[in-house]
């Protein structure tokens, strides 16, 4: 499998990244690479194996259903980039 | 007084003998930082000022006749560790300007202990890199030649331990992030048991992988900080209910009857002739305190970097998707529209390697390539997990090197990821089974560079790995030896 | 030929949970905007997601009510894309491996017939955040006191054929979830939100190409939603066209559905088990625990009515609709006879209620009252049409039911003597309608009980009075 340059722009939308075109076809090298490393898993023989997500086998805890926050608005808006009225502020999002 | 070289043992007797109060300590230590940090990098923040109001609180403890056995002691958190009031950057120009309003529970922890944090470590930018090279706040130089990289991604932490800044830090380890910088700057570092230590606030790199750990100049100081990091937290669903030990009580325990293995992958081609020596001398050293020694198989464990590197970029895409500028990040400049507010910021943000990493992870999860990788990648773990739980049925401790090799030039590897890559050749299978693991000095290179040996052991058996380490430590004296920086002092 | 319409539908019932799913900030509506937020539901660096209680409790009890199989381990998958009000960049939810899997709803039409429609699945996940539009100029705020609010999607088999069907399904789910008490079913507040999947095929023809609509906030717009679907894509297929597969949103100004291609640019969401969270494992003891907390449900009453109270299928059906109802119901037939306590609240309570446009629950007129109400026509001590005049005054003004006879004199004349002496006079008073009555126009009667009702201003027993005028007429003089 190859990871051409188109695949490269692809993931770079999928991951909201603005990889300049110049970069593009350096990327695409070493992401190959890194991909040509990974290749070899495909020959692992591995029918009926169990995919391993966590290394615990533990089951989910849950929490009581009570409400621990405080209002910390300020404190916790204290590093946005923008924001006004208590809201974050964004380029207009388009529906 | 040779303040910077002691042990925590030795700086507790220290203030209880009243010989220096957590002030003198903690000044002590400020100049030093002050003095070689410019050498060394690192430090991202030097926080003067909390640290001198925390030891005068620790004095006043002190006075009032408290005795925690960590009450005033310096130390020093890697920059992934969430600080209330203070920076934390991980090392991008993402959260250059970040001041989060909570702190990890790992820093809550060791702050009621009564320790004095001196500041924020660099490290690799979100811990990916095994050199120190992607920080953005440059390069981590290690103490023992300044021209060689300290290892990554805790390499701050490992520097500044090594170079007597702080006596012990905190680092975490995703596919060996405490135990390579650790082993290329000569100490001693454990990734914990995965569960064991609290990752709510320490920044997310793969949340399967990622373990808190300590590091420092011998198994005991390790230990020490150990106790007080392991804990179960009701803030972190994945942190284990018996994640809490006394790993102090078994460190004298005698290896008489200690089985350990050692597997014949960890010494195939690759391997540096001189780590190889070293470490066989360290497993000759096991022998003779007791343990008796066995070669074993790991038969999965070549296929443990493939695996970690489709595992760790596909859990690192999602984890790093909410630094799109919106809330706290970096936010570029030049947006007009709200695709260029997530493209250009996350574009700015992020260094190359990370960009790579998160490229590759949105590759592997994308329609198409999920099972044929992601998948996968799961079921390849699950056999490397099987390796080991065969290999515990037969020994106690599995023994190897850490790294392929010793401390690289700065620079010599950052043309090729891949070969970048390898140099966790022997710590990511740990990761990907959730097992602890530590790494000890356990010789030089003719070059005068420290070489490591690496111990595993069997999930929750952290306190035989350091009973094993401390055990050897009585009898060897490699982690006492100290690098010979510039200080400019006497 | 025809075409066979083919619907199924994915709601979206927000949990009525005190807090977030995944942390501890309240889930109240209407708050100052981030007032409800912490580290977690912000996403910011290294806060980690620990799972509701509450929240899993509530999905259980869904499982139970449409008897579907409930799985023992469920698992947490991370839905990944870019969106302002998706703080973490992901969603959690459920994917592969969904909390509740299988079961079904019986839905009953207006036309006797009942229609069992499947559930596939339901599922716990995160609600997003909400954008703001109006209040800058080339800019949204982003208020995330929503982000984190549990989700649970139910999504059914598309077993349904017309838009009544699906109305009917959405109507009986929407009772469902709040019988179980899990949500508040507000659908303007979107606590209640539909999303239906249309399609059209030749009957017993593969499924067609299906459309989703999306953003429709009341049973009217689904039902009409569905029906201009039926229409766009008849007309598309009829001339030769095919449709396309895309999320369509619902315009009710318009009343029209119009593509959301700007949505629809090739989602890859890359979902993958979430690390963060452990696999959600159900035992019996929980299970069973919601089991015995689980309320009567809405077939279970209906059957129950039926018999407690000898109610139609019909009558039983509307009254168990919604819980409050029910339960306002068995408050007022309490004590009296349950189909007149049915007409009651059925014809005079529910006609007042939609005339004003008040719900069940904010009724002004407590079940107590209309029940002792009811109570004083079955004593006798007023007649039904009093009664109605009462109820409308308490309805509006207030008011105690026995107080307002009393004032104003409403007691029902039962005094045979009394009532006799009005018949007497009535009959005297018309010579030639008596004479008709005799003669055989028994319709006539009517006329003479309509003349002594009105001469006792409605008070009059009308049982008493039909009786002595029959006895008082029949008798020939």
């Amino acid at each position: 499998m190859a990871f051409d340059q188109d695949a490269v722009r692809r993931t770079a939308h999928l991951a909201r990244i603005a990889l300049p075109q110049e970069e593009v076809p350096a990327v695409a090298g070493q992401l190959e690479k890194i991909m040509a490393l990974v290749e070899e898993l495909r020959a692992i023989p591995t029918e009926g194996v169990i995919p391993m997500a966590h290394p615990l086998d533990l089951e989910q805890a849950l929490r009581p259903d009570l409400v621990a926050n405080q209002d910390a608005r300020q404190r916790l808006m204290a590093n946005a980039p923008a924001a006004e009225h208590g809201l974050f502020l964004v380029p207009k999002v388009i529906e | 007084m040779d303040l910077h070289h002691f042990s925590l043992r030795q700086l507790r007797e220290g203030l209880h003998n009243k010989n220096f109060s957590a002030r003198e300590l903690t000044e002590t230590l400020l100049q030093r930082i002050h003095t070689l940090n410019p050498q060394l990098n690192a430090f991202i923040t030097v926080a003067e000022a909390t640290a001198l109001a925390s030891a005068a609180e620790a004095d006043a403890r002190l006075a009032k006749g408290e005795s925690g056995p960590l009450l005033g002691l310096p130390m020093a958190h890697k920059d992934i560790f969430c600080t209330a009031d203070l920076p934390t950057t991980c090392a991008s120009k993402m959260l250059e300007n970040f001041v989060a309003p909570y702190s990890a529970t790992v820093v809550e922890r060791l702050a009621a202990a009564g320790m004095v944090m001196l500041g924020k470590l660099n490290m690799d930018e979100f811990a990916m890199g095994s050199s120190n090279e992607t920080s953005y706040f440059g390069p981590v130089h290690n103490p023992w030649n300044v021209d060689m990289v300290p290892g990554g991604s805790s390499g701050g932490s490992a520097a500044a331990v090594a170079a007597g800044l702080v006596p012990v830090a905190t680092g975490t380890d995703t596919g060996g992030s405490i135990r390579q910088p650790a082993a290329l700057c000569g100490i001693t570092g454990i990734k914990p048991t995965y569960g064991r230590v609290s990752r709510f606030g320490m920044i997310a790199f793969a949340s399967s992988l990622d373990q808190g750990g300590p590091m420092a100049r011998s198994a005991e100081d390790c230990a020490l900080l150990l106790d007080a990091m392991a804990a179960h937290d009701p803030r972190d669903s994945t942190s284990h209910p018996a994640a809490a030990s006394d790993f102090l009580r078994g460190l004298d325990r005698p290896l008489q009857g200690l089985r350990v293995g050692v597997p014949e992958e960890f010494f195939g081609e690759g391997l540096d002739p001189e780590v190889a020596a070293a470490v066989q001398a360290g497993i000759d050293q096991l022998a003779k305190l007791g343990a008796s020694v066995q070669s074993i198989r790991l038969p999965n464990n070549p296929h443990a970097v493939s695996t970690y590197y489709v595992l760790a970029p596909a859990e690192a895409s999602s984890n790093l998707s909410r630094f799109d500028g919106v809330r706290y990040t970096h936010r570029s400049h030049a947006v007009e529209n709200l695709d260029d507010l997530y493209r250009k910021s996350r574009y700015e943000g992020f260094g190359a390697e990370v960009r790579r990493r998160i490229l590759v992870g949105a590759y592997v999860l994308s329609a198409g390539y999920y099972d044929a990788y992601y998948l996968k990648a799961q079921q390849v773990r699950s056999l490397i997990r099987e390796d080991f739980r065969r290999a515990f049925a037969e020994v106690d401790v599995i023994v190897g090197p850490t790294t392929p090799g010793p401390a690289f030039g700065l620079g010599a590897k950052n043309a090729d990821p891949v070969s970048m890559y390898l140099a966790d050749i022997y710590t990511i299978a740990v990761n990907l089974a959730g097992i602890p693991a530590l790494s000890m000095p356990c010789g030089f290179t003719r070059s005068g560079l420290p070489i490591g040996m690496q111990l595993m052991g069997d999930y929750f058996a952290d306190d035989l790995l350091l009973n094993v380490a401390h055990r050897y430590q009585q009898e060897t004296d490699w982690h006492l030896a100290r690098p010979n920086l510039q200080t400019g002092e006497a | 030929m025809d075409w066979e319409v083919v619907i199924g539908l994915e709601v979206h019932a927000q949990l009525n949970t005190a807090t977030k799913i995944f942390c501890g900030c309240s889930t109240a509506f209407g708050a100052e905007p981030n007032s409800h937020t912490c580290p977690v539901c912000l996403a910011m660096p290294g806060a980690l997601p620990v799972l509701n209680a509450a929240a899993v409790d509530k999905a259980i009890a869904l499982g139970l009510a449409i008897g579907a199989q409930l799985n023992r381990k469920s698992i947490f998958a991370r839905k990944n894309y870019f969106y302002p009000d998706l703080p973490k960049g992901y969603q959690i939810s459920q994917y592969e491996l969904p909390v509740v899997g299988r079961g079904q709803l019986t839905v009953q039409m207006g036309d006797g017939i009942e229609k069992v429609i499947g559930v596939t699945r339901a599922h716990l996940e995160e609600d997003a955040g909400k954008s703001l539009h109006e209040a800058f100029v080339g800019q949204s705020g982003i208020d995330l006191n929503r982000a984190g609010t549990p989700l649970l999607e139910i999504v059914s088999e598309p077993d349904m054929r017309s838009s009544a069907e699906a109305v009917a399904y959405l109507k009986k789910l929407h009772a469902l979830v709040r019988y179980l008490e899990i949500c508040d079913g507000n659908m303007q507040e979107g606590s209640f939100r539909c999303d239906a999947n249309v399609s059209l095929r030749r009957p017993g023809a593969p499924f067609g190409t299906r459309a989703e609509i999306k953003n429709l906030n009341s049973f009217r717009f689904l039902e009409k939603a569905i029906e201009y679907e039926i229409l766009r894509q008849k007309d598309i297929l009829e001339s030769g066209g095919s449709i396309v597969q895309e999320t369509r949103l619902y315009d009710a100004n318009r009343d029209e559905t119009r593509s959301m291609r700007s949505k629809e640019e090739a989602n890859d969401y890359r979902y993958f088990p979430d690390p963060d969270l452990l696999p959600l494992v159900l035992d019996e003891a929980r299970i069973e625990k919601v089991r015995q907390g689980l309320p009567e449900l809405p077939d279970a009453k209906r059957e129950r009515f039926m018999q407690q109270y000898q109610l139609s299928a019909y009558d039983a059906g509307v009254l168990t609709a919604g819980r409050d109802l029910a339960d306002y119901y068995e408050v007022v037939a309490d004590g009296v006879e349950g189909k007149l306590a049915a007409n009651w609240v059925m014809g005079d309570l529910l006609g007042a209620l939609n005339k004003a446009g008040v719900e069940i629950q904010d009724c002004p007129v407590p079940a107590e009252k209309l029940r002792l109400l009811v109570q004083r026509i079955e004593d006798k001590t007023i007649s039904g049409k009093i009664a109605k005049d009462i109820f409308e005054e308490i309805f509006h003004q207030g008011g105690e039911v026995d107080a307002i006879i009393d004032s104003r004199g409403l007691r029902q004349i039962t005094d045979v003597a009394a009532i006799a002496a009005m018949v007497d006079a009535i009959i005297a008073a018309n010579p030639q309608q008596v004479a008709g009555f005799r003669a055989g126009k028994d319709k006539l009667l009517g006329f003479f009980v309509g003349q002594v009702m009105k001469a006792s201003q409605g008070k009059a027993n009308p049982d008493q009075v039909n009786a002595l005028l029959l006895e008082r007429l029949q008798k020939a003089d």
